[in-house]
């Protein structure tokens, strides 16, 4: 263990700031792990990398972590992210959000970010559920399911991450599960290192909220439920329709490599600086 | 037009001459939504930014805006946005995360008749209180308002100036008078515009506090990337940026970010005052009014009649110690404002009971003329 302590001392505010503000058995600060795995297999400085967030568990992870960082409002991590990114091109913008954060109040800015192609990463930590504010509904979470606030279970249908996103313009669209974690972390690799809009969606589980108002067990128990309840789409490919049903599907949906805001700006800058553009 | 004309004579718009104000004052970001009356902002800065450089975009919303030069400004960038009423109100959770984070901005809000959609193209002066008390929580404000195309270009470079040096949004609050109004406007020279430059900490990397308590409450900030890394949150923080619960650090940091603002109360003060001194009757106004108080006072004076004026061109800190000085005493105050009366309260918190301070409304859409003033002085006179 003792060998460990520099890889962590590098990347976190060790001795600051913890012990963490996550319950036990909460899947978030896996997604860091594999964040700072990502980044170091990137070879990336700390100083180039801003780290985003909006309100909520998953936004509570910049303090943690020893880059830039910017804990901003509910909602708006992606609207403060491409300012940053507009004002310091240079600057590696990674915005970690959850799912209320990103899909509900932050709704509109996500898809704006996916249109223009944006060049920021969204790492967006689905638990199906407020888990701050004790365990309310929020886009993601599945019909039928009970919250504090669907007690009669959900009637509204729920938003795919993925798609959404994908449909809305991002370069990259990916999902991994925070159990398994070697693939998550060569997904966030991928989702880093590239330009344009970037979506990585990582189910996560909330045994305090969700998965006590769903009797689904402890930690542990739900854990199992992303190994049994999901596949990767290798597998999916090769799995009739009937064995599909219910799972979700892990991996790459779109890898567009598409040109993102930035180089765009760029270019039309020096369209109009350059004279050739006759301006009434 | 291509960039700020330095030196020459040309008819400017009040929205021309803030985003030119803008370019004048080294504006690296501009993040907007389209809304009447202050869309020529954008617009023109759209035309202009790219042609040096500068960044510029149209954001999805309003919150979007101000969101984005918040991060700009974080970043590095002299930032600035430019909406209206509803925007206005949009704006107002991001005005307070900038207040708490200590971040500059300019905030350009051309005030339209309100509440709501109210009246889009049409003159008011509804947002005074909402410029000072809108977003949630003690907060500092810093709330300019021009009364003409000169003022428009040169104290919006004005308003970067004092977000620089005080660490603050500043609010910078044409009424749509000023904002659509155009007059000959002669630009100064480059080399007579001061600009505060970009602060930057002066100290090693380990030693730096974000938000270091100095003697004016405010402290060289760095910039992401700059290899100063620090934490920035809206939730109360201590010195270096991180959340915080402790009483001490907590009453520390909403006292200094008072204090910056109440202890160089001189530096942000700025009233122009016409023959206050020796008149019994005063007309405290602003933005667009003032123009009609000063046609008004011509008037009257022709009459034999002296009236004084008493005009803050900061609204915000309101210049206390100064009205309590020069108009405690007076026989009648009179207030002409366009809303049903804001800034109003204010001047009578200060004044004893014996100074008659005259309400004068008007929320229909149109300017207060000097006749009106005329009227209402010679009523108490």
């Amino acid at each position: 263990m003792p060998a460990r302590l520099p890889y962590a001392y590098r990347y976190l505010r060790a001795k600051k700031k913890f012990p963490h503000v996550w319950c036990p058995g909460c899947g978030i600060g896996i997604v860091m792990g594999s964040i700072i795995r990502a980044i170091d297999s990137l070879g990336w400085e700390l100083d180039d990398i801003l780290m985003v967030s909006g309100i909520g568990c998953t936004s509570r992870m910049p303090v943690y972590v020893d880059f830039n960082t910017l804990h901003t409002t509910h909602g708006r991590a992606l609207a403060f992210g491409t300012g940053a990114k507009m004002a310091n091109e240079n600057l590696k913008v990674i915005a970690v959000m959850g799912d209320g954060d990103s899909m509900a109040i932050g709704g509109n800015h996500i898809i704006h970010a996916a249109r223009r192609n944006m060049d920021i990463t969204a790492i967006i930590v689905n638990n199906n559920n407020y888990g701050m504010t004790g365990g309310q509904f929020s886009p993601t979470t599945p019909q039928g399911a009970r919250t504090a606030t669907t007690p009669y279970g959900m009637i509204e249908p729920d938003f795919d991450v993925c798609k959404l996103t994908e449909a809305a313009g991002a370069s990259f669209v990916a999902r991994g599960s925070v159990y398994h974690v070697m693939e998550l972390d060569g997904i966030i690799k991928q989702g880093l290192d590239g330009s344009g809009f970037r979506v990585v969606e990582v189910l996560s589980p909330c045994p305090t909220n969700f998965g006590r108002a769903n009797r689904q067990g402890d930690a542990v128990k739900m854990m199992e439920m992303l190994r049994d309840n999901t596949v990767n789409r290798a597998q999916a490919e090769k799995l009739p329709p009937e064995k599909l049903q219910g799972k979700i599907v892990r991996g790459v949906f779109a890898d567009r490599k598409t040109t993102g805001y930035i180089e765009r700006y760029r270019a039309l800058v020096s369209r109009v600086t350059s004279g050739s553009e006759v301006k009434k | 037009m291509s960039g700020v004309p330095w030196g020459e004579t040309r008819l400017v718009q009040g929205n021309e001459a803030v985003a030119l104000g803008a370019l004048a004052a080294g504006i690296d970001f501009f993040a907007g939504y389209p809304i009447t009356p202050s869309t020529e902002v954008a617009e023109i800065l759209a035309r202009e930014m790219p042609l040096v450089g500068k960044k510029w975009i149209q954001m999805e919303d309003e919150i979007a805006s101000i969101s984005a030069i918040i991060g700009a400004s974080l970043a590095g960038g002299r930032s600035m946005t430019a909406t209206s009423g509803p925007g206005f109100s949009l704006m107002q959770e991001g005005i307070g995360y900038a207040c708490m984070t200590e971040v500059p901005l300019v905030l350009v809000n051309v005030m339209r008749g309100g509440p709501s959609t109210g009246l889009p193209t049409q003159v008011s002066q509804g947002d005074v209180m909402q410029s000072r008390w809108g977003t949630h929580g003690d907060h500092p404000a810093i709330v300019i308002a021009p009364s003409d195309v000169e003022e428009c270009f040169r104290l919006t470079v004005r308003a970067f100036n004092l977000a620089e040096s005080f660490r603050t949004p500043v609010i910078f609050m044409p009424d749509e008078v000023i904002g659509h109004m155009r007059e000959k406007l002669t630009f100064p020279m480059k080399e007579e515009i001061c600009v505060t430059p970009p602060s930057a900490p002066d100290v090693p990397i380990e030693w730096y506090e974000h938000y270091h308590s100095s003697a004016t409450g405010v402290s060289p900030m760095a910039h992401f990337g700059s290899g100063y890394r620090f934490h920035v949150t809206g939730l109360t923080h201590d010195t270096h940026g991180f959340p915080t619960r402790k009483v001490d650090e907590v009453v520390a940091k909403m006292n200094r970010l008072k204090q910056k603002i109440t202890r160089r109360l001189d530096v942000l003060e700025d009233n122009m005052l016409h023959n206050v001194e020796e008149s019994k009757v005063v007309v405290f106004c602003y933005g667009s009014v003032y123009r009609s108080a000063l046609a008004a006072q011509q008037i009257l004076a022709k009459r034999r009649k002296k009236v004084g004026i008493f005009r803050p061109v900061t609204l915000w800190p309101f210049p206390d110690r100064t009205v309590k000085e020069l108009l405690d005493g007076k026989e009648v105050i009179i207030v002409p404002e366009l809303n049903q009366g804001q800034i109003i309260h204010e001047v009578e918190r200060l004044t004893s009971d014996n100074v008659r301070v005259v309400p004068m409304h008007r929320y229909d859409g149109y300017e207060i003329t000097p006749e009106q003033i005329v009227e209402a002085v010679q009523e108490v006179m």
